[in-house]
């Protein structure tokens, strides 16, 4: 039986056309798009398709808004660097705590360079308070940064509303929406979003390409200076093939729209459906009714994600985990944290995040699988009694700080 | 994912004595929930001859945890308590075949649950002094409360005196930059400030030498620094000590040599110039004293004497790691 892949979030497969069109930009096309012979010329052209058909799947007006980068990281770092140097007399940031590190460990190094940052708190299900938001726009703020879907449990910020309400009071606006594009469908030219950032592997494109979307007329500073890539907004010579693979996977995004929104939404929810039934005291964590169509977050109480994730893995099963023993870090993932989800259940949460390829089959398998390996691990946990929680816990079980 | 070994994955999957002892008179319950690792271990002991006859454990936490659980229980069967109680977190990695450095402390959450439960058998309390922080340096398993202990103890102010005394940056250099920013913490918090260069001066590069000989050239004893030998030159470094002491001695102070390791010159400081301003002027004074009898550079360090055992067992424990 072939493993089964639930980690999209975390990357995904190169679709085999993005591999296809890839190929002859190792071999015959090897031309630097810059140069004025044939060798270039036709790179460059190739260069100018990708681009449209980004520009095509997230709606943007121009082409030329649309900025080659190496990742998503590099996205989100070019938009929030870029919105202070051109800017030199706003000196807050606001963002939110669930941000990826892309996003997040960038401003706690601000802070240490005397920005000041404004992380926006979240509810138990992981959405914003908009009253706090609007209380803390103001002429002193470079930029917002709030990202259009959450990584690990898929919930969905009110990105549009935001934006206006930035533009309203002339404030830039920034979104990673690494996690939503090719998920959700993107209407750029009609939002007031100025920039926002994409990564190619979380859509079946290879890794080590992103966009940075630059709505025309927003200031900007380049990260990398150079030569005139990009029209010298990102200098660097292109990573070609990535370029055009990512151009292939833009395309074949807004081709699958409607199959990610229905067919593998279907699957997830029956996921869902299957493994909340089969197993007791676990729940899905964040916003369920407003999240990406392919992630379920769920939380098993009182084990640990590292040991699900073996006791799956051995079973060929690919999720991820927002325990602390997953990242190597001391404390469970922040996303957690930052909804109030005792450690508990926190330790225990697991991430499935699908895609197009995966399979209502494989689906029933997952659902098979997993009641075992939670039971397996509550008969090793101090936390579970015979058939149930035991009594009290938190205090039948109260361990001395090691 | 991690790179566990196949005795750790061996024990995790196929755990030896999961749950609890039924007739248990020894019960440790240890672990962090919020680090997501805790472990309740049972025992059942005979009174007389004070024998573990059996163990179990039921534990929340990942794979490593669970498998040093296992191996725990296994390891302390048959045992008495004083002879259980011997039982390092390095035995435990051990027994397993090594644990990843991010989880030896799953190794030291299981040591202090067999102490947890000896002391509960006993009738004692146990109360746990380990603390814990975020890992810092992965090639050596340092964490920030050891290196933040250490930097205040020893009024450490580079990186490579983090290094010299923890170990911590000493493999990969990844991890540097957070050391410099507890450096820079610590060093603020005692009134000083860090101002590193992006780079290490160099040494003058050694003459070149020829990669081909083509005669075999006669092999020379290696002399050592200032073409002193080792023992010519601890005859040197003692000779300098005890030239200060009655110095010192006269203001109701001492100095004692404690070690030596390489250029670093270890000692301890007592009585009036211990811990005041005199000390940093003693300090520099000694050192500027040894460097021209030596004719090499060399660094005196004062240190707390019992410290700086205790410290000296933890890192040669490390060491065999
Ligand atoms: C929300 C979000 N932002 C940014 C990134 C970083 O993207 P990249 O890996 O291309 O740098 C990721 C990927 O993990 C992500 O999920």
């Amino acid at each position: 039986m072939n493993d089964i892949y639930l980690d999209n979030n975390a990357t995904t497969k190169c679709d085999p056309l993005v591999v296809e069109a890839m190929l002859p930009f190792f071999t015959e096309q090897f031309g630097n798009p810059s140069s004025l012979h044939s060798f270039g010329n036709k790179v460059g052209l190739a260069l100018k398709n990708a681009r449209k058909s980004v520009q095509k799947l997230i709606g943007a007006e121009h082409d030329s808004e649309i900025i080659f980068t190496s990742c998503g990281s590099e996205s989100d770092s070019t938009a929030i660097m870029s919105a202070l140097k051109a800017q030199p007399n706003r000196t807050e940031i606001i963002t939110t705590v669930v941000e990826h590190p892309a996003v997040l460990n960038l401003c706690e190094y601000l802070e240490t360079e005397g920005y000041t940052i404004h992380k926006l708190k979240v509810d138990g299900k992981g959405n914003l308070d908009m009253d706090e938001y609007k209380s803390l726009l103001s002429d002193n703020v470079a930029i917002v940064s709030v990202m259009w879907a959450n990584n690990e449990t898929g919930t969905i910020f009110p990105v549009e509303e935001m934006a206006e309400l930035a533009d309203e009071a002339g404030v830039v606006f920034h979104t990673d929406a690494v996690q939503a594009v090719g998920k959700l469908p993107i209407d750029l030219e009609n939002s007031a979003i100025h920039m926002l950032s994409i990564s190619g592997h979380k859509l079946h494109a290879p890794k080590g390409v992103g966009v940075l979307y630059l709505k025309r007329g927003v200031r900007f500073r380049p990260l990398l200076r150079g030569g005139h890539q990009e029209r010298g907004r990102r200098a660097g010579t292109e990573n070609v093939a990535s370029i055009v693979g990512l151009g292939v996977a833009a395309e074949l995004a807004l081709q699958n729209m409607e199959h990610e929104n229905t067919v593998v939404k279907a699957m997830r929810d029956r996921l869902q459906e299957g493994i909340l039934a089969a197993v007791p005291n676990a729940f899905v964590t964040g916003n369920p009714d407003n999240r990406l169509p392919n992630t379920a977050n769920i939380a098993f109480e009182y084990i640990e994600g590292e040991a699900i994730l073996l006791l799956m893995n051995k079973m060929g099963i690919a999720a991820s985990s927002g325990s602390a023993c997953t990242s190597g870090s001391l404390e469970p993932s922040h996303v957690m944290k930052a909804m109030g989800i005792p450690y508990t259940a926190a330790h225990g949460t697991v991430r499935f995040s699908l895609s197009r390829y995966n399979t209502m089959e494989e689906v029933e398998r997952v659902i098979e699988a997993v009641p075992p390996i939670v039971a397996k691990l509550r008969k090793l946990s101090p936390y579970w009694g015979e058939s149930g929680p035991v009594e009290n816990p938190e205090q039948a079980f109260a361990p001395v700080y090691a | 994912m991690w790179d566990y070994s196949e005795t750790v994955k061996e024990h995790f999957y196929n755990p030896k004595n999961a749950g609890a002892i039924e007739e248990a008179n020894a019960v440790g319950d240890v672990g962090s929930i919020s680090c997501g690792d805790a472990l309740r271990l049972t025992l059942k002991v005979e009174p007389e001859t004070e024998i573990i006859l059996d163990a179990g454990f039921q534990t929340f936490g990942c794979g490593s945890a669970i498998a040093s659980s296992s191996a725990l229980t296994e390891m302390v069967k048959g045992k008495t308590l004083d002879e259980a109680l011997k039982i390092s977190n390095q035995d435990i990695a051990d027994f397993l075949d090594g644990l990843p450095p991010e989880k030896m402390h799953c190794s030291v959450m299981g040591r202090e649950a067999l102490q947890a439960a000896v002391a509960n058998y006993r009738g004692e309390e146990w109360v746990d002094d380990h603390e814990e922080g975020a890992l810092v340096c992965k090639c050596f398993a340092i964490d920030e409360v050891m290196i933040r202990d250490t930097i205040r103890e020893n009024n450490l102010s580079s990186v490579q005196d983090v290094t010299n005394y923890t170990k911590a940056g000493g493999g990969c250099s990844s991890c540097h930059e957070g050391i410099e920013n507890i450096l820079m913490e610590e060093m603020q918090a005692r009134g000083e400030t860090f101002m590193p260069g992006a780079i290490q001066k160099k040494k003058a590069k050694p003459a070149a030498q020829p990669l081909v000989t083509l005669e075999t050239p006669e092999p020379a004893a290696a002399p050592a620094a200032g073409g002193m030998s080792a023992f010519q030159r601890y005859k040197k470094i003692e000779e300098v000590i005890e030239k200060v002491r009655p110095n010192l001695q006269a203001d109701r102070g001492d100095c004692e040599l404690l070690d030596i390791d390489g250029k670093n010159i270890y000692v301890s400081l007592v009585g009036a110039c211990s811990g005041c301003q005199m000390a940093a002027m003693t300090v520099g004074g000694i050192q500027q004293k040894m460097i021209e009898a030596l004719g090499e550079f060399v660094k005196i360090i004062p240190v707390d004497k019992a410290q700086y055992a205790a410290q000296l067992a933890q890192k040669q424990a490390t060491a065999s790691a």
